[in-house]
């Protein structure tokens, strides 16, 4: 460890899970996020972990939420419409307050879709993940290294707030192969957490995990406290990369693969004498408005880069409170966009075109 | 003064809040006398199911978890892959473990996951108040069949001890009821044996406890309990439909 190694995305992300200490995975198949169950199911047997292969996504993120209820690290992974299939038990893990991993290697939709790259999971991860009022805190990368190094931060946060987290990554970050430095791994702590249901051992009073509440008042003091914790994750957990953003122009907000692409844009713009800038996101809940707002007076206008139809566009309009005009580039479906596209849009914006 | 009898201790004291004549009380306290004499409910977790039931978290004095609808043998399988050392049991419904949850337990027994179903089917929904369940019989009145279920439109019902009993993962699959003093010994006995086998080891272990809903079936409680012997069994026959014995380690 510590060594730099070419991974794919998506073995890195199991690596990395393991270096955080998880030692039990749930799954089921589905592309393109296979290669981290089947890295999986390599490595845990090595290392006196869990690998077990559910009879439905349905089934697997419940028994991620067994597993992590009894208080050690789980988690699962998929593609876009495996996480429809776990909304329920993404809710269910939520009001439980229990801690876990869930990654989404998104492809194309809506529907079967296609098994290409896609973004178009952002509003279903960063706001109706499920059924009832509560969030996950999601994390966007970009690259593979930053893949690996948000799978470790996705637990620690995850069992710090109580919440389930979520490694939002796509078809092309799960695929491509890069260079990365694993974390020193952590050796797996599955002492009993003092809330966790793993026995009382005739030392205290039973623990109930549990998202049920009839009691509408007790259900609203539950939500309440819980938003609280929401509260000090939104002041304390946004997190951005900002790219040449001080004298920028035109502020370009992207995140994972579409970010890349943007980046090269800006490269190639800047070359040209265009002022423009990124903020990317690396939080997408909670959502680095403290990031984007920074900008609203300095620059003209926004873009957001995006492979979906234009989800994040509101969220970047409320960041600046509306006060310059944000505009929209994307293509969907498994298309991913293309520097001269997004640098063709720079150009546009930069001639006042919106 | 002598102690001929109290409430097990793995029992809360929370009072339960079950019609009059439900036989969830009973089985309940059968599930903690077990617990209580084999001396593991410091070890045991529990999985409550959606339905009736689901505050059966609130009466078992072990760790329990309140699983999804249908999904309590694969959140007791998760609990199970991660504490093997502790025993671990889901409590279910025969909508929740019969329709909602038919894969869920299917799998969890063709896996031979090392938990124990308690499994009650008074072949009708309760919480929500007389529907139709997986298991109402032929010609039943519920709610959703008012005319009576008929298989031509509603399909047959399960009998889950017969079909779970093809599965190899399966080690004991016992179908009991509590309708008399004899048949509530029968029915501990059976459950005891259960918990034993997930103490050796052995597999996927369901006690199947043919139950009354005198609420929804619209009857006396002494009444529910002769219709149950009249028509319940019958359709399922009390018996072990399947137990490996000794032979599986």
């Amino acid at each position: 460890m510590g060594e730099k190694v070419l991974m794919k995305g998506n073995e890195a992300i199991a690596e990395a899970a393991i270096a955080a200490g998880c030692r039990h995975f749930f799954g089921y198949p589905i592309t393109p996020q296979t290669e981290v169950a089947a890295y999986m199911s390599k490595r845990m047997p090595k290392i006196g972990g869990v690998y077990l292969q559910g009879e439905s996504e349905v089934a697997s993120i419940n028994m991620v939420l067994g597993a992590a209820a009894s208080g050690v690290r789980a988690m699962t992974s998929t593609s876009s419409p495996g996480i429809s299939l776990m909304s329920e038990g993404i809710s269910y893990i939520a009001g439980s307050d229990v801690p876990c991993l869930i990654v989404n290697v998104q492809r194309g939709g809506p529907g079967l879709g296609g098994i290409q790259p896609s973004q178009s999971d952002y509003n279903q991860a960063t706001k109706a993940s499920g059924h009832g009022d509560f969030h996950m805190i999601v994390f966007a990368p970009s690259t593979v290294q930053e893949t690996v190094d948000l799978i470790s931060d996705a637990f620690d946060l995850g069992d710090k707030y109580r919440v389930p987290t979520m490694v939002l990554s796509d078809g092309m970050l799960g695929q491509m192969m890069e260079p990365v430095v694993l974390p020193e791994p952590k050796d797996p702590n599955n002492d009993c957490k003092e809330w966790a249901a793993c026995g009382h051992k005739d030392k205290r009073k039973h623990n109930v995990i549990n998202s049920l509440n009839t009691d509408p008042p007790t259900l609203e003091r539950l939500n309440f406290e819980r938003f609280e914790r929401y509260a000090k994750i939104i002041e304390n957990e946004q997190r951005a990369e900002e790219y040449l953003c001080d004298d920028a122009d035109i502020i370009i907000v992207a995140f994972g693969a579409s970010s890349r692409v943007s980046r090269s844009a800006i490269d190639k713009a800047r070359k040209e004498g265009i002022k423009v800038g990124m903020v990317r996101p690396i939080t997408l809940w909670p959502f680095p408005e403290k990031f984007i707002k920074k900008y609203a007076d300095s620059a003209k206008r926004f873009l957001t880069v995006e492979m979906n139809m234009g989800q994040m566009v509101n969220d970047v309009k409320l960041a600046i409170e509306c006060k310059k005009p944000v505009s929209f580039y994307g293509r969907t479906g498994g298309m991913i966009p293309t520097t001269k596209e997004v640098y063709e849009q720079i150009v546009k914006l930069n001639g006042g075109e919106q | 003064m002598k102690v001929m009898g109290e409430k097990p201790k793995a029992l809360t004291d929370a009072p339960f809040h079950y019609c009059p004549g439900c036989t969830h009380g009973i089985v309940h306290r059968l599930v903690a006398e077990v617990i209580d004499e084999l001396g593991i409910e410091g070890k045991t977790v529990g999985v409550a199911s959606v339905g009736c039931s689901v505050y059966s978290y609130n009466y078992f004095a072990c760790d329990m978890v309140q699983a999804p609808h249908g999904r309590a043998p694969a959140v007791a399988t998760g609990v199970k892959r991660a504490r093997p050392d502790n025993v671990v049991f889901t409590y279910q419904g025969d909508g929740d473990l019969a329709a909602i949850g038919a894969g869920e337990t299917v799998h969890a027994a063709a896996r031979g996951e090392n938990i124990v179903a308690i499994f009650i089917n008074n072949a009708i929904y309760g919480m929500t108040g007389g529907q139709m369940a997986p298991t109402t019989l032929p010609g039943q009145v519920t709610q959703t069949t008012p005319y009576g279920r008929d298989v031509k439109v509603a399909g047959n019902p399960i009998r889950v001890c017969e079909m779970l009993s093809s599965l190899d993962g399966v080690a004991l699959a016992q179908r009991v009821t509590v309708d008399c003093v004899k048949n509530v010994k029968a029915a501990k006995k059976a459950i005891k044996k259960a918990f034993e086998y997930q103490l050796a080891g052995k597999g996927y272990c369901i006690i199947e406890v043919v139950s009354t809903c005198p609420t929804n079936w619209g009857m006396a409680p002494t009444d529910a309990l002769q219709w149950l012997r009249d028509n319940m069994l019958p359709y399922y026959p009390l018996g072990v439909y399947k137990d490996i014995g000794e032979a599986k380690e």
